[in-house]
């Protein structure tokens, strides 16, 4: 039994490095999309709220599984046809985008008028404020609920096994189906899934720590 | 000739309404404030004495009318003439460099809670006037030293009283070297034990000549340091004059008489 699952540790390590560049696409590309929208929700113009808002409702009332079928089988309808991989990591990146949006809506609504008051009346201009004293500040309150959802990111990744796309969980399924060992195989699948979103939890109360000035 | 000893004058507010919805805030308030006068503004709450302050620096919009510092609008310039020259909103930058001339203090402090006493002093004076970091330090140190919390450079507000946070709130406003300085019931949020350090500071600043412009419930500081004493009621200037006029109590001024009484009822 141990000898079959060693020998298909490469390809589990495939699947594996796979699972993390799904994940790492996802955070980063919703980080610079849910921020940017995030701003517009805060800060724009009615018509940019709107729609920033429509957005995030939309998606975040729609199941992920749904959502990454949707692109996938649905978008060729229109002449949108994606490789699996990239539907699935533009369906968890939507996902996560609308999530980030609340995130640092919160975050940047928790930091009181008076900081941006204090910050106008030494001369600083919109993106200077917004630089140098709320998002600072927000940061500490967005950070929480952020690594949060990077750790369901991470678990989320999962789904795209059902697009026929290698990645950890596809490769666990795969050699399960030639050994029929499936209850370790699920088990390290289950610990090395653990082992990463540990890691991330307690990289994520390290950064509290770090950051923690404010006395609540 | 006296009338060329005569300071120039620095703040002009001319005829400046503005309502919230239906209730006027403002009804047509002017006052001018010269250089190295100390203004204050006191009144029931409610007549518009915050919100005249606020206008000054633009954290608040006016409806109509100017205000002028160094003979320049605060938050408007003239429109191209084919509108016939109707008033514009300065652009963000604009209000940016205009707000630097004007210092503001806090009745909350709303010092920068992620960064030091000094970090606080040293944001405007890098981001806004250019400084390098070493100058801006030893700019916040001085300012510090001055307050009386050169010791506490490194600390940050929550390590602070409130008392200390407040006159970190003042250093960072004068390290900017404003034209002049706003402060909005600076003490009103102070245990009464510490309101006297913060009001010392104030004192000093008079005599150096600082141009300010003050709301405050601190009758006894406002008559002893300032040049001159603005009632405001129902969103108009009521009274104004040397402070012995404007607080004597024979005045005939119903209403000011009205809120004295008050007042010497309450804090007596």
């Amino acid at each position: 039994m141990l000898g079959q699952i060693a020998y298909a540790l490469p390809f589990l390590a495939q699947g594996f490095a796979l699972t993390l560049w799904v994940s790492l696409l996802v955070v980063v590309l919703s980080l610079i999309a849910g921020v940017i929208l995030g701003v517009g929700l805060v800060y724009g113009p009615t018509p940019v709220r709107w729609a920033v808002r429509i957005f995030s409702d939309t998606i975040r009332g729609i199941p992920i599984l749904v959502l990454i079928f949707f692109v996938y089988y649905g978008l060729p309808a229109v002449g949108i046809h994606l490789q699996s991989f990239w539907a699935a990591v533009l369906a968890l990146t939507l996902f996560k985008t609308a999530q980030v949006v609340e995130y640092l809506r919160g975050a940047v609504a928790s930091i009181p008028k008076g900081q941006s008051e204090a910050a106008m009346a030494i001369g600083l201009t919109f993106r200077q404020r917004l630089a140098y004293v709320i998002f600072p500040q927000a940061f500490r309150r967005f950070l929480p609920p952020w690594i949060n959802g990077v750790t369901d990111a991470v678990k989320g990744s999962a789904l795209v096994s059902l697009l026929g796309i290698t990645d950890l969980m596809q490769a666990i399924n795969q050699v399960i189906g030639r050994t029929y060992e499936a209850m370790p195989l699920y088990i390290l699948g289950a610990l090395i899934y653990f082992a990463v979103n540990y890691a991330l939890s307690y990289a994520s109360r390290r950064l509290e720590r770090r950051f923690a000035f404010i006395r609540d | 000739m006296a009338s060329s000893n005569k300071p120039p004058v620095l703040l002009d507010i001319a005829e400046v309404s503005k309502s919230f919805g239906a209730v006027n805030v403002l009804r047509s308030v002017s006052l001018t404030v010269d250089k190295g006068e100390v203004v204050t503004i006191i009144g029931p709450s409610g007549s518009g004495k915050t919100t005249l302050l606020r206008c000054v620096n633009f954290l608040e919009s006016y409806d109509s009318g100017s205000i002028r510092i160094d003979g320049k609008e605060v938050g408007f310039r003239p429109g191209p003439a084919r509108d016939s020259g109707a008033r514009q909103r300065r652009s963000e930058r604009d209000l940016a460099s205009m707000r630097a001339e004007t210092g503001m203090v806090f009745q909350g402090f709303n010092l920068f809670p992620h960064l030091t006493a000094a970090g606080n002093i040293m944001l405007g004076l890098t981001k806004v006037r250019g400084k390098s970091s070493a100058e801006a330090r030893s700019i916040a140190e001085h300012w510090l030293g001055r307050v009386g919390l050169g010791h506490k450079a490194d600390s940050l507000p929550a390590e602070l009283s409130g008392g200390q946070q407040q006159r970190v709130g003042i250093a960072r406003a004068v390290a900017m070297e404003p034209k002049i300085l706003l402060l909005d019931e600076i003490t009103s949020a102070l245990d009464p034990e510490l309101v006297g350090e913060v009001l010392a500071v104030v004192r000093s600043l008079a005599e150096d000549g600082m141009t300010m412009v003050m709301v405050t419930h601190e009758m006894a500081f406002a008559r002893d340091a300032s040049s001159r004493i603005v009632f405001m009621a129902d969103g108009g200037v009521s009274a104004v004059g040397p402070p012995k006029e404007v607080l004597a109590a024979e005045t005939t001024n119903e209403r000011l008489r009205a809120f004295l009484a008050r007042f010497r009822a309450s804090h007596f």
